[in-house]
């Protein structure tokens, strides 16, 4: 057992699907009881918060491997364990999806059809996010990030927009067609190693032939999940359609499982063709900055534009990752957890308008900011934090990716950083056809500013904002210890004899 | 006494069965109470199956193993499922005749007859008891002309089945000299002439006719279609488990080492079988030929496991086909249920909004499909995960590829079935689900969505099973 003597992450990944046992199993019909499973679910997600900080508080960040294991026999006849653990790299994204999972709670108001089955499935959602950000085993793993689609394909599918179906179901042929690549990754690696366990194959030798192939069927299935450009046309649909909780969950927590997956398979596991491909990743991530952030500008709905903004965002995480520097992987990471943040708000400031039965499109909106002017803060505030303005947590993000990318490739960081200047563009002109000009309709002025509900979503996202960008370190500590060990690793794989040098002048 | 314990649940059964006859003869509406006592002696006989030791009977005609008690229960499990469906669904389609529990009784005992054979002969018999007693039950509506029809192309494919089968062990017979299975074993450790494996193809074809494995399909559709919903669900379950559990037996036992021979057929059969479950299944609005097509399908994954001919692709194999009837019998317990104004509907279309109405249905059957689909973390993704491992570490990497193609591929259909249930406007306004039905969906449901968290048991006893037909 772990230095806790309680199985915590478990518990944090298995409460939440008690909770959805307990709405789904809610007697009743109607109003109330939809107030009651909202009740139900939003404690359930608000008691796992609380377990994630307390382990974040009992986390020690100078240790490299994984923490608070939980080993047990599971698959027993074909040698495949139970393994859980979370090192430096899953522990804030677990926290990101325990901390979202309340606030898309709140924001699913407006959620009346089936109200109760939609809660299960959210709480659904949170324990299979959770559990695949904290599965040290590949096989685990591939079970919590394919069961993601189940409640996801319906949350879009049944609570969604006009054209939820194509949505969903080319959202769910998306992501399970790349997601079978990886399973015969799964499966080479296993009949190959011998072992599924992460922390193992993480080290192991898997010849540079073998790698390429690998790399492909992971690009395959983390591409899509990640919207790689240009595996990316099922997600504008996808958030588009998705009702805001939805969204929410998708651009901020689901869309980093792509990341997560490049970061602890592709890079570790695969280092010859990580820096075989890596030119081509390059290209993929400048593309989706340059070209994607042109589309978000001549987008005319303000929940497809941010969905845009969100491919573009990736592509920065993609160059961080693959540039193989501590600050290049770091920036990815805080990247992604700003992007989380920086996107919720984004789309629950969408949902805000919408609640008060706004259609999004951009040409119907306007002047907001007059008489609500406190939304217009919030959403001005996660707009410069989308454009990355220093002091928020956009800039420390991107800064990083930047520094990294210039340590490897001038043009590439050259490039990846137009991108900031690309958002600057759309991000401005968001803002300004949603609360500057002129009203659009005239009932746009009797729009009501945000009420508690809302600034029970909308503050804590605020302060995480500003506490990324002001003081970073409190994040950025707990990653030091092993990203330095995965950079280390990835350039002593390529370099035999440098490896063989520092350890000889140790 | 101990040679005689193993004996007892066929005894059982066939005693049982013909008192029943007799007792629904003399009673008018003895339907209910014969199913009811039918259930009741499928649950004892496999209570008895489940003590008894190995034994080697009748001079070496049947023999019982770990892995025939390992069949035994599944098929006893399919007919137990079958037969609470039936209880219901028969009396609602005006077919509630006592005789149909009676005939699954004969049709099980055939089944654990064939799957304990030892000797060609005892086999046939086996085969020819369920097969015969099937027929019968495919025709139960005989007023309708879709189960008549469904009734006489079982019984004409089936017979050619049986006979293909029974020239088979002719042939086997007039080279090796004998029918009996450990006999046939030592003499073909020498290898085997070309006779021989004439012989033995046949055999091979007639019990692909009864999985249905594709090329050997056709029939399936058409008699799943037209038969009564539970007569399907009947045949969709127990006599597939049999004849898989016969296949695996027949090809891992007196031909173990021949596997140069028949490997390359399985193969072809197991390929066949996929992509034409994959592919045939897409165009279809029944939704009893979709489930038709998918289990040809699932056949060919079944099959995948024999390919290795190991103990491991054995195991495999046995896991496969238990969580297969586990899903099946649900499948169709959610078919049967599917009701409108007292009439059966079949269309996957009258599924439309299902999700509105009957939430605990639409999740039961989407459950389900979305583990046959091989979606984890339910069943059937445990179910392909084990097949697949076994066929690529024993180093059949393009057979692995184009499972996992033909799951993509197949995954599409099944998501249309939950598509209609759940994003479809409409009002389907189904009749109250019977509690048999209801019964078999949520036990159904609850074991493939609980086999995540505790997979040991039944691999583990899947192994064993594995080991003791392997030896």
């Amino acid at each position: 057992m772990n230095q806790l003597g309680f199985p915590i992450l478990s518990l944090i990944t298995y409460l939440p699907l008690v909770g959805a046992f307990l709405v789904a199993t809610l007697g009743g019909d109607g109003e109330k009881s939809a107030c009651m499973a909202r009740r139900i679910a939003l404690v359930f997600s608000l008691i796992v918060l609380a377990l994630g900080v307390f382990l974040w508080t009992q986390f020690n960040p100078a240790i490299a491997g994984y923490q608070f294991v939980e080993v047990m026999p599971w698959l027993s006849g074909i040698s495949v364990e139970y393994r859980m653990g979370v090192d430096g790299i899953s522990l804030f994204l677990i926290l990101l999806t325990l901390a979202l999972t309340p606030i898309a709670i709140l924001a699913s108001h407006g959620i009346k059809t089936s109200a109760r089955s939609f809660f299960a499935a959210m709480l659904l959602l949170e324990t299979m996010t959770v559990g695949m950000f904290a599965a040290t085993e590949f096989v685990l793993f591939y079970v919590f990030f394919e069961a993601v689609l189940l409640p996801m394909y319906l949350i879009i599918g049944v609570w969604g927009g006009e054209k939820r179906v194509y949505a969903a179901v080319k959202f769910f042929v998306f992501t399970l067609a790349g997601s079978l690549f990886m399973l015969l990754a799964v499966v080479w690696v296993w009949r190959n190693l011998g072992t599924t366990n992460m922390a193992v194959i993480a080290h192991a030798n898997i010849p540079p032939s073998a790698q390429t192939w690998l790399f492909l069927a992971f690009l395959a299935a983390f591409g899509v999940k990640a919207a790689v450009w240009p595996l990316h046309t099922w997600l504008p649909d996808a958030y588009g359609e998705a009702p805001v909780p939805g969204t929410i969950m998708l651009a901020a927590v689901l869309s980093k499982m792509g990341a997560y997956g490049f970061l602890r398979f592709a890079i570790p596991m695969l280092p010859n063709a990580s820096a075989m491909f890596e030119p081509l990743m390059f290209v993929l991530g400048v593309v989706a900055v340059i070209y994607i952030s042109y589309v978000a500008l001549a987008q005319t709905d303000m929940k497809r534009m941010i969905a845009y903004s969100s491919v573009a965002h990736m592509g920065v995480i993609i160059i961080g990752l693959f540039t193989f520097t501590v600050e290049g992987i770091e920036g990815a990471l805080f990247q992604m957890l700003s992007h989380g943040i920086v996107i919720a708000g984004l789309f629950i400031c969408g949902g805000v308008l919408t609640a008060r039965g706004q259609s999004l499109t951009l040409r119907n909106l306007g002047g907001l900011a007059r008489n609500m002017p406190v939304f217009a803060a919030a959403l001005m505030l996660f707009t410069l934090a989308n454009m990355g303005l220093p002091g928020t947590s956009g800039f420390i993000g991107e800064i990083l990716v930047i520094v990294g990318a210039l340590k490897v490739n001038f043009w590439v960081s050259l490039l990846g950083g137009a991108g900031m200047v690309l958002g600057v563009t759309y991000s401005l002109v968001l803002v300004r056809a949603v609360l500057f000009e002129k009203y659009a309709r005239p009932d746009l002025t009797g729009l009501k500013d945000l009420t508690g509900r809302e600034y029970a979503m909308l503050l804590p996202l605020a302060v995480l904002v500003m506490w990324l960008g002001v003081y970073p370190s409190s994040f950025t500590h707990a990653f030091d210890a092993p990203i330095a060990a995965l950079v280390q690793a990835h350039t002593a794989a390529l370099n035999p004899h440098t490896a063989i040098a520092m350890v000889t002048a140790q | 006494m101990t040679d005689f314990y193993p004996l007892l649940p066929a005894l059982f059964l066939a005693i049982g069965g013909m008192g029943l006859l007799l007792a629904g003869l003399t009673k008018a509406n003895a339907t209910q109470p014969v199913t009811l006592s039918a259930i009741t002696l499928l649950i004892a006989a496999a209570f008895l199956t489940l003590t008894a030791p190995d034994a080697l009977l009748f001079g070496g005609l049947l023999k019982t193993s770990l892995f025939t008690r390992y069949a035994d229960t599944l098929i006893y499990l399919g007919a137990i499922a079958a037969l609470i469906l039936s209880l219901d669904y028969n009396k609602r389609e005006g077919i509630a005749r006592f005789e149909y529990p009676i005939l699954v009784l004969f049709a099980v005992l055939g089944m654990i007859v064939m799957i304990s054979a030892a000797d060609m002969m005892s086999l046939y018999i086996g085969f020819e008891l369920q097969s015969l007693a099937l027929y019968i039950c495919a025709a139960l509506a005989r007023d309708s002309v879709r189960s008549t029809e469904a009734g006489l192309k079982y019984f004409v494919l089936g017979a050619l089945a049986s006979g293909l089968l029974l020239y088979g062990i002719s042939l086997v017979y007039g080279f090796a000299g004998t029918t009996n299975f450990a006999a046939l074993g030592g003499v073909f450790r020498q290898g085997a002439g070309l006779g021989t494996v004439v012989g033995v193809v046949f055999v091979l074809i007639g019990l692909a006719f009864k999985i249905s494995a594709a090329p050997f399909h056709m029939w399936a559709p058409d008699v799943y279609e037209g038969a009564p919903s539970s007569v399907t669900a009947l045949f969709a379950t127990a006599p597939k488990t049999a004849a898989l559990a016969l296949f695996l037996s027949v090809m891992a036992g007196p031909f173990a080492h021949l596997t140069g021979q028949w490997e390359m057929l399985i193969q072809i059969l197991a390929v066949l079988s996929m992509i034409i479950g994959a592919l045939a299944a897409i165009g279809q609005s029944n939704i009893k030929r979709l489930l038709a097509y998918s289990s040809v399908g699932h056949m060919g994954y079944a099959l995948m496991g024999l390919v290795t001919g190991t103990v491991a692709g054995i195991q495999a194999s046995l896991i496969y086909i238990a969580i297969y009837v586990v899903m099946s019998a649900g499948a169709f317990a959610c078919v049967i249920a599917m009701r409108r104004n007292g009439q059966a509907v079949e269309r996957i279309s009258d599924l439309a909004g299902l999700a509105g109405e009957h939430p605990g249905f639409a999740f039961a059957l989407a459950v389900f499909m979305w583990s046959m689909a091989g979606i984890p973390p339910l069943g059937g993704f445990f179910a392909k995960l084990v097949v697949f491992y076994t066929a690529f570490n024993a180093g059949y990497d393009a057979l692995t590829i184009i499972g996992i193609i033909t799951s993509v591929i197949s995954a599409f259909y099944y998501l249309r079935v939950i598509k209609v249930m759940y994003f479809d406007k409409g009002r389907p306004q189904f009749d109250k689900t019977s509690a048999g039905a209801g019964f078999v969906m949520a036990v159904g449901a609850f074991a493939v969505i609980v086999f995540v968290a505790v997979p040991g048991p039944l691999m583990a006893v899947a192994g064993a099973a594995a080991k003791a037909l392997m030896g």
